[in-house]
């Protein structure tokens, strides 16, 4: 692998369900070490594109890789680099933090002598420590999405796919995560892709965002460039934020299609859970 | 709920710098070597809840239970089903352990729409686990699950006296049967949830198909006594065979466990292969 294989890349992906196109001709590359956004209101397509690369949804060849390997044809191989966490909070609440993590350890083959030890580093890394050994049940909302990272660090991944990794936490919860995301990040040099819909939080902890919408990619760029170059089209003086940027580039079309029944209702049944 | 004010994690950055382990990747497992790994990963993951919440446990072991004490006492001195001269209720015991780890298996599928709906299910498929590998593991964690049933049911009949084996080969035996046939009828389970996608049409489906394939078995009457349609029935249900080569192995009755054990692992095959292919259902 040549050092500068990108971390992903999407040619022309393409994601029907049934006559509903959810991704429609997706080009995207995050480069190594990148931490990069992918936005979007609900129904854009972001959370079908994170199910293409994390060989969830079959895909034919060619379309997407991983640090290189093909996720159509290498499967085992791409799930190794991986660590994800969906949107859900999908700890298992009738186990412990420490089993939980655990049993990733074991499914991604970390052997016996040192599993105790890497799932307590893995549970110390989100600061659960002290709370390893109570029911995953008990935990709050943004604790649960704190021993998912610890669930999805455990095998030491090259890159992190986050799937609206603060939906549904209160403020304070949220700044937790992503400063969790950022240590993380720092310490271990990898890769991050995240989706989200808030914009703040893309403005403030991505390197890079892409801005989807019915599918693809309408903007690209780091942050600052796409707010400046609004405001340079524009003629204004006032920067102004992502969520301008996206309105720009979505153009009227944005209420009609975002946002279905089904995404709604997921996001609402999240929010429950998380309380 | 309210999440506790999360401090800045500077210090924690520090720790993960220096924990070495989470920088280097697991060394992985292959060939042969993974499917084990990943049944134990399972059975495990089984263990420790049962562990954590016991209520499944004693909850389960009443209604078999109550068919030995009832239904078994009552059938014992009514005589009315030819059992080759041993008391009813010890004929009927084997039966009701078949039935008890059926009952277990038969509503696993649930468990498996439940891990979809909290998004545990996704996770673990994006994993370097093959489905067929998720599901074996799955399907043996039943097992252990119905094992433990097993040994419940087992101590209940000593109990109310029937006269069972307790030769270890005959019991290691009796083991491999349970555990065989659940994953069969977990498999059967997680097909169904695979087709239907829904916890209230599996809970429907479950309960159509248990009493069927409970009474059209010989769990608890001799197959020679059955109308000859239920014969039928009888014969392509791997129940029969569970019940037959327990009654063997526990009671010392004639059986065919060459065929027996055949039929079980023929059929935990074909629902392990079935239930695979379909739970990319569910993962979409």
């Amino acid at each position: 692998m040549t050092p500068d294989t990108p971390a992903v890349a999407c040619t022309r992906l393409a994601y029907s369900f049934g006559d509903t196109r959810a991704v429609d001709g997706l080009d995207l590359t995050v480069g190594e070490g990148e931490v990069f956004g992918l936005l979007g209101p609900n129904g854009a397509g972001k959370t079908t594109a994170i199910r293409c690369i994390t060989t969830l949804l079959p895909v034919p060849a060619g379309m997407v890789s991983v640090f290189g390997h093909d996720t159509g044809r290498e499967r085992m191989a791409v799930r190794r680099l991986l660590g994800y966490v969906p949107q859900q909070l999908s700890a298992d609440s009738g186990l412990t933090g420490r089993e939980n993590v655990a049993l990733f350890a074991r499914v991604f083959d970390v052997p016996r002598r040192e599993r105790a030890e890497r799932v307590a580093e893995a549970l110390a890394a989100v600061d659960l420590a002290d709370a390893a050994d109570r029911l995953a049940g008990t935990y709050s909302g943004g604790m649960v999405r704190r021993l998912e990272l610890a669930q999805a660090l455990v095998s030491a991944p090259r890159l992190l796919i986050l799937d609206e990794p603060t939906i549904g936490l209160d403020p304070i919860a949220r700044t937790g995560v992503w400063d969790q995301i950022n240590a993380v990040r720092a310490a271990t040099g990898m890769t991050v892709l995240v989706t989200t819909h808030y914009m703040d939080e893309a403005d403030q902890h991505c390197g890079r965002v892409g801005l989807m919408h019915r599918g693809r990619i309408r903007a690209l760029g780091t942050p600052a460039e796409l707010r400046q170059g609004l405001a340079e089209r524009r003629g204004t003086d006032t920067l102004p934020t992502l969520e301008d940027v996206f309105r720009d580039v979505a153009g009227s079309g944005l209420d009609d299609q975002s946002g279905g029944f089904r995404d709604v209702r997921s996001t609402r049944r999240t929010a429950k859970r998380v309380g | 709920m309210s999440e506790a004010p999360a401090a800045p994690r500077s210090a924690s950055a520090e720790r993960t710098a220096a924990a070495s382990l989470l920088l280097t990747p697991p060394q992985p497992r292959s060939g042969w070597r993974l499917l084990p790994a990943r049944i134990v990963a399972m059975c495990a993951v089984e263990l420790q809840k049962l562990r954590h919440d016991r209520t499944e446990l004693y909850t389960r072991a009443i209604q078999p239970a109550l068919w030995l004490l009832i239904f078994g006492q009552t059938f014992t001195r009514i005589r009315a089903i030819p059992t080759g001269g041993i008391p009813y209720i010890d004929y009927l015991a084997p039966g009701i352990i078949a039935q008890s780890a059926m009952f277990i298996a038969i509503f696993y599928g649930i468990q498996i729409i439940w891990e979809r709906d909290a998004g545990i299910l996704n996770k673990l498929l994006v994993t370097p686990t093959p489905r067929s590998a998720l599901i074996t593991g799955k399907a043996f964690a039943a097992g252990v699950k119905s094992l433990i049933q097993a040994v419940v049911v087992i101590v209940i009949a000593a109990i109310l006296g029937v006269s069972l084996t307790w030769n270890p080969l005959k019991l290691l035996g009796v083991g491999l049967a349970v555990v065989l046939a659940s994953a069969f009828f977990s498999c059967l389970s997680m097909s169904i949830a695979g087709i239907v996608l829904s916890r209230d049409r599996l809970m429907g489906i479950g309960q159509a198909i248990t009493m069927p394939l409970f009474f059209g078995s010989n769990a608890l009457y001799p197959v020679a006594i059955m109308p000859g349609w239920l014969q039928v029935v009888s014969k392509i249900n791997p129940l029969s065979y569970q019940v037959d080569a327990l009654r063997g192995l526990l009671l010392g009755t004639p059986a065919h466990l060459g065929l027996d054990f055949g039929v079980l692992a023929v059929a935990a095959a074909l629902g392990v292969a079935a239930a695979s292919s379909l739970l990319g259902r569910l993962a979409r």
